[in-house]
Order: C-alpha cells, then structure tokens, then sequence
C-alpha cells in the first residue's frame, strides 16, 4: 500500500458520528434516566412527593449551590478550582447584615452582597493569575480568610432585620410554584450554557483545560480568560449570597458551611472531568436534579441527613470509578 | 552473507503479530539481534517500529509469533520479565526519575542490598561510579537526576542498561534531542557497547547516523517486514524505497524565485540570559534558515519574536510601521505564527477535534459578536486541512488520535488559515516521517513561492541547506555567520555553529 502517493485535496468530512448517536452514549443522557429513576422510585415511595408544593420547596435543595456550580464547572474545565465559594458567601452575607445595620435598603443590600462576591473573585484571580499561585492551595487560604473575617466581625451574634422587601429573593414567588430562584437558576442555565457552548470564550476554556501552554501558543489570552472565571465564580457566589441570605433572613459567621464541596460534587458528578478538559452545563442541571431529588426522597422517608451524605458520597465516587471499570471489563474481554 | 553458526541471534522474534481496535499494527514480522552488532530498525511513522519495541521490553503482548532468546522459546509478559532476560530500552524521551538521585536511577529495583534487606547506599554509590566510569561518563552519582541535560540521562540510562547486566539494548531515536557533540559521545559509547557483546536495536529516522553506526537492517512499512540485511550490501536510495515503497527521486523540491520587498525587520534584540543582538530583514518569499546547536539560542528568540518571552532590548517592524509584541496574540494580529518544535506540548490541543484546533486563533474571524458558527469553523478547517492533504477520518476527530506527521499539518493548518505574513517552523520534519518531511519541504516551498516569508529553524543540515534562501548561524546566544545559497556548505555551517576555528575542539 503507498501511502503517500494519493492526490491533494482528499474530502474530510465534518463527523462520522450523528449527533443523535453521540447524545445517547453520553454521560448526561445517563444522568437523564438516574434522574427519571429516582423520581419515579420517589413517586412510588411517598404519597407526598408529586405534590406541585413539596416539589417547589424541594428545589431549594440545589438552586443556590447550582448558581455556583455554573459558574465553577468552567473554572474546572479550565483546569482551575475555587474552594473558597462558600467562605464568599459568609462574607457577602456578613457585609449585607452591617449594611442593615447601617440603614441599607433592599437594592443597596443585592448590590453590596454581589460586589462583595465580585472583590472576592478578583482577590482569588489576581492571587492565581497575577501571582501565578495554585488555585487549590491559594483557595483553601482564602477559604480560611473571607469566613474569619465573618467571625470576627460576628462572632456569636447574628444579623437580623433584613428589610421584608428583601425577603422575596429566597422566598418570593414569580408565578404559581416557580419561585424567584428556580426561575433566576433556570435563566442563568441558559446563560452559562450559551457562554460555555456557543462562545469564543467557552471555546478558549476547553483549550486552556486540555492544554494551556498550547492554547496560549495558539494567541488565546489565557491569564484573562482565567482571571473572568474567578470574578465569575466571586459574583456567582455573591448572588447565591444574597439568595440564602435572603431566605433565611439572618446571617451567621457559619452561614453555608461546607457548601463548596457540594458545588464541586454537584459539577464533577455533571461529568465535568475534575482535572480539566471536558464537561457540560447540561449535566451539571442533571447533576443538582439528582442531588436534589435523592435528599428530597430521603427527607420525606425520614432517613436521616448522615445516611443523605453517606449516599450521595457514594454516588459520587460511583460515577467516577463506573466508567473507568467498564473500560476495564471492556479491555479484558479484548 | 550467512551468518556464521557462532554467530547466533541472542534474540529472534519470528512471526509477530499485534492489532489494536481497527488497526493491524504488526502482521508476521520477524526481528533477529546478534551480540555484538548494532541492528537498525527503519521504517515511517506507523509502521510499527513502536509496537515492536513494546514488544520486546514485556509492554505489549504479540496475539501471533515465537520469542527466542539464545534460541529457547521464551514470553516476556510483563515488563519486569523482559528485563530479566536482558532486554532493556533506552526511549526518546528517557523514562527516568527527576528527583532521584543518578545512582539511585540506576540501580531502582535492584540496589545492592546490605544488613535487614536494607539499600547499601555505599555500595550503591560506588557500583554507580564504577558504571559510570566503564561508559566514560563524568558525572557525580550523588547529584539528583533533573540536574542533568538530556544526553547525560542518556548515559544513566545506558548505565542502568549496564547495571542489570543487559544483553539487549533498545535505543528508539537516542539522537532526537542531542547536539552534535553529544551525539559524537552517543557513537562512541555505541561501540563500547557493542564491544562488550551487547545486541543492539537502533531506531532511527536520520540515515547518515544508521549508515554510520549500524551493522545491519530492518524494514518494516505499514506492520510488515520488508527486508533485512547488512548494511554494507545496501545504499540510502534501496532502504529510502523499501520504507516508503515507491522511489524517492528527489528529497527537496526545487525554488528559482526573486524575492520580494523586506517584511520583517529585527534590530538589536537581547535577552538576559538566551540570546543577544539579533538583527535582520526578512523578504517576501524567503526562507530564511536559522542554524545551530541545541541550545543556541534559536528557538528562545523565535518564542521571543512571538511574544511567548519578552526581550529586554530590541525592536521588530512590519512592512513599515514598529510592531509591539507582548502577547502570542499581538503578535499573531501582527501576521507572526510560530509552529512550535514541541508539538505535542505547544502545538497541538490534544482533546479537542481536528477543526477546533486549526480554527483556535482565527475564532475571531469564524464566529459573529464572540458567537460560534460551526458552519464557517468546518469550512475554513476543511479549507487548510485538504490543502495540507490531511490524513484523519473526520474533522471532529480528537487531534491526539493523528500520527506525529499528521498533527503537525493540522498545526501548520492552523495558522495558515490565520493568512499570516511570517511564518517560523521550528524544526518542522523532527521525528515525523520521511513521506511527510516531503510533503512539509514542498509546502514550505510552495507557501513561499505565494509571497509568505518563512523563517525555518532547523538542526538538519541537508533540510538547512536544501530549503534555505539564506542561512543565519546562531552560537551561545549570537548571530555569528550568515550564509546565501552561493557560500553556504555543510562543512561551513558546521563550523560556524561549533565555534571551530575560534577554540580548539577538547
């Protein structure tokens, strides 16, 4: 066979594989029928479940750590990680509770909750992009930092008082069941999805996460491209912010504690590969869908919240190490 | 010539066989080493020459065919297995250990060992030196391995060769990352090893070095054995048309053109430690050959131009006007496009498809207000990649599946599709096969010929002298000699790039 002796000009064409074969193999599809599963098998166990209501309320399981998780499943993509969202949050509440104290209204305190989000974002891009810092060691510090400074602002007080306006971001109702969450995580889906998928800069994210040096060498600005994915991740954690604290309608130093793990589970349970390179908003949806529901089912079963962490850990390493056997299974049966 | 009955293969491998998913990698192949002689095994990118070597060092399992060492059946399937009969490999890319020290490297596995099972470090140390010493290798076994350039890993590899007492060595492209002098060491040890009986596999796409230190080959084009035979019964032109199975009349295409009005300037550039004072003007249609020994200096500049590093003094214009470049993406605005020598680190986006990776740096011309249009994505891929004559099955295939030749079309693609002013291609036919070295030489003509002006880094004098209008000569940082197609001779580049003349060779 010669190889090289073929004419010029020989015809690629765009894909061998139909888009609708590529949509069933994928990861998200799967995550579709867990998520059928586990609201069918809910529906069967509880005669509570398929009230429109409890369902409504059942979606705060997820809302505020789904903003963040738009806005992390990006930064993971690219090959980045904040673990510092949660800490954010504390600190846009703690900033919203003294701006009541000082007589802000309910505009002035979503201002001060999401710019508080935006100054974090940009403390944490700098420190990475500027510095040239890991963002997991860099992260963990400010994780430390934004909640101490809550602390010793706090202490063991709270504020209170929220102005009743101020109320309608995390309990309001847009129309019907659809709560003013549900629809602002259901618009920010859209936008996140849009901006990953159907951007120049959702492009340049891929190419920073499957090779950074590469895409640099290809003109992508890359320290700009990561520097807007914190600042996103900042205000992302600030709106969420302002959502829980709206809800709760106090702020302690101790304020979504933990919530950052869950983000990162929520996105790596989306399929988004943790160390970079690949992964979709879709699935990360599906992912807060699952989450959502199973602690929905378990909390209407009365299982307790231990057996909820315990499940959805197991989900979590489940998923990632599934894949990875069957490939296994797969290479040894040739 | 029969090889004589004392002469027996140390290690005969008869019948091979090897598929992966769609591909039939090796079909029937035999491989015989004998001790003493240096093997050389030839063949393009994709003809199986990797798949073999795995073979041989317990990597990968052959589904058909005999494994004979000293003329016993044997199997190696595990790595460890192969070792122990005495195979070991030397790679590319040496598989060794950064932070460990060089005696450690050597002896990994199998240290000395003294009271409770405990490492000797003693005679660990010691043992490493006298090893050291047999190969003529001046190094400090104490010192970590990362300290080391990459010809000395070489030497603790072919020292760790030594320390398991190997019979066969596996030597895949030794030479690919080596300066002319390192390579001269390279020979010489060659020959010490074969003195000590060692059978050894050399691979390699550079004929002038198999020619030099080879004893006999093999062929092998698309998984199939060719032909085998001493070397002193064939010529360059036999062994370049079994490889590519046609007749290859002519290595480099011709290039009778005037060249055209200055594009690039370059005045005074420096940089603190890589380079210092660099000047020239670049034309229209030339190629301008930049010469020189690893570490020169070449590729640092090149990067500097491209806006990767930042010179400390210097200035660049285009056309007429002072071009400022402090980003890959000023200086690609610019029309500057560098097609990197690292192509799989710097090149090519391994994970994304085909067309993403050619449409990376023109997304702003593809796509409308930072939107996506696929359409106009594939179209301009499909554009540059059928020009190129791309080998892949679609354009959304993962760049990473391609071969070395095919990946750097794809990069060459990439920023063709930018229609640039000044390309660089820097070692542009490094370790990719003679069939596509072809292809890229003719290419590169053809781009000039069109107007580009091209600047080609090159460590491989007949593609210097072959392709080049102009050859500048870089030593330690500087520009020390410029050549045109009148004076330029490989005796005179050589010269020039080793400083000969200037000091007396050690």
């Amino acid at each position: 066979m010669s190889g090289a002796s073929v004419a010029k000009g020989r015809h690629l064409p765009n894909s061998l594989t139909s888009p609708a074969a590529r949509m069933v193999k994928s990861w998200e599809s799967l995550l579709l029928v867990v998520v059928v599963v586990i609201f069918i098998v809910n529906s069967f166990a509880s005669p509570y479940f398929l009230d429109p209501w409890n369902l409504s309320d059942a979606t705060y399981n997820f809302t505020e750590k789904l903003m963040i998780a738009f806005a992390m499943a990006p930064l993971i993509i690219a090959g980045e990680i904040d673990l510092s969202v949660a800490s954010i949050m504390a600190l846009a509440s703690t900033a919203m509770g003294y701006a009541v104290t000082q007589g802000a209204g309910t505009p002035e305190l979503v201002g001060v909750g999401v710019t508080v989000g935006l100054l974090c974002g940009v403390f944490n891009a700098v420190l990475v992009t500027g510095i040239g810092l890991p963002s997991i060691v860099v992260t963990i510090g400010t994780m430390s930092l934004f909640r101490g400074i809550s602390y010793i602002v706090l202490g063991d007080k709270a504020y209170t008082g929220y102005p009743a306006g101020f109320a309608y971001f995390g309990q309001g109702y847009v129309w019907y069941v659809f709560s003013f969450e549900l629809i602002l995580v259901a618009l920010l889906a859209v936008a996140f999805g849009v901006l990953l998928h159907r951007t120049n800069f959702g492009r340049a994210v891929y190419a920073i996460g499957n090779n950074a040096t590469a895409a640099l060498f290809s003109g992508i600005r890359v320290g700009r491209v990561k520097f807007i994915l914190f600042l996103l991740t900042g205000v992302m954690s600030g709106v969420a912010s302002v959502c829980l604290t709206s809800r709760l309608g106090s702020t302690r130093p101790s304020i979504a504690l933990g919530t950052e793990l869950e983000v990162v589970t929520m996105v790596v349970l989306g399929g988004v590969n943790i160390l970079g390179g690949s992964g979709t908003i879709p699935g990360v949806v599906l992912a807060a869908l699952v989450m959502g529901l199973v602690t929905f089912g378990f909390g209407l079963l009365n299982v307790p919240g231990i057996v909820m962490s315990i499940f959805i850990g197991l989900l979590l390493i489940g998923v990632i190490a599934l894949p990875r056997l069957w490939a296994q299974f797969r290479a040894r049966r040739g | 010539m029969q090889a004589s009955p004392s002469d027996r293969p140390v290690l005969r491998l008869s019948g091979i066989s090897k598929s992966f998913p769609g591909v039939r990698a090796l079909s029937g192949v035999s491989l015989e080493l004998y001790p003493g002689e240096v093997t050389a095994l030839i063949g393009e990118n994709g003809a199986g020459k990797s798949t073999m070597v795995k073979i041989l060092t317990g990597i990968y399992q052959p589904e058909e065919g005999v494994i004979e060492v000293d003329g016993m059946p044997a199997t190696f399937p595990t790595a460890s297995a192969a070792a122990e009969a005495g195979v070991t490999a030397i790679h590319q890319e040496t598989v060794l250990f950064d932070e460990l020290s060089v005696a450690e490297n050597i002896f990994l596995g199998h240290a000395p060992r003294g009271r409770f099972g405990l490492i000797d470090r003693a005679a660990m140390v010691a043992q490493a030196r006298a090893l050291l010493a047999r190969i003529g290798a001046d190094l400090d076994p104490m010192i970590p391995l990362k300290e080391l350039g990459i010809a000395n890993k070489h030497l603790v590899a072919i020292a760790r060769a030594l320390s398991i007492e190997a019979r066969v060595v596996v030597m895949d492209e030794p030479t690919a990352a080596l300066s002319f002098k390192e390579i001269e060491e390279l020979y010489e040890l060659v020959e010490r090893l074969k003195a000590e009986g060692k059978a050894i596999l050399f691979i390699s796409h550079k004929f002038d070095e198999i020619f030099r230190i080879a004893d006999r080959w093999t062929v092998f084009r698309d998984g199939e054995l060719v032909g085998a035979g001493l070397m002193a019964e064939v010529d360059e032109g036999q062994l370049v048309q079994m490889m590519v199975g046609r007749p290859v009349d002519q290595i480099f295409p011709p290039r009778h053109h005037a060249l055209g009005a200055p594009v690039l300037t370059v005045a005074g550039y420096c940089h603190p430690t890589e380079f210092e004072d660099i000047n020239f003007t670049l034309h229209k249609g030339e190629i301008l050959g930049f010469y020189g020994l690893v570490g020169a200096g070449r590729s640092e500049f090149m990067q500097a131009l491209f806006g990767i590093t930042k010179p400390s003094k210097g200035a660049c214009r285009i056309d007429d006007h002072i071009a400022v470049i402090r980003s890959t993406a000023e200086a690609i605005g610019q029309g500057i496009v560098y097609v990197p020598e690292d192509r799989g680190r710097q090149g090519t986006v391994k994970g994304l498809p085909i067309y993403q990776n050619v449409t990376l740096p023109s997304l702003a011309r593809t796509s409308r207000h930072g939107f996506l249009r696929l359409a106009r994505e594939f179209a301009l891929a499909r554009e540059y990649t059928e020009r190129l004559d791309l080998r892949a099955a679609s354009l959304d295939q993962d760049v990473g599946l391609l071969s070395g030749g095919n990946q750097q079309k794809v990069v060459i693609a990439k920023w063709l599709a930018t229609k640039p002013r000044v390309i660089i291609l820097d070692e542009p036919t490094k370790g990719i096969d003679i069939g596509s070295k072809a292809a890229v030489h003719e290419f590169m003509a053809e781009l000039a010929a069109e107007g580009l002006a091209v600047i080609m880094v090159s460590s491989e004098i007949p593609e210097v002298l072959g392709m080049s209008d102009r050859v500048i000569v870089m030593r330690e940082g500087r520009m020390v000699a410029e050549f045109d197609r009148a004076t330029m001779s490989p005796e005179a580049l050589v010269r020039a790039a080793a400083g000969i003349g200037e000091r007396v060779a050690a």
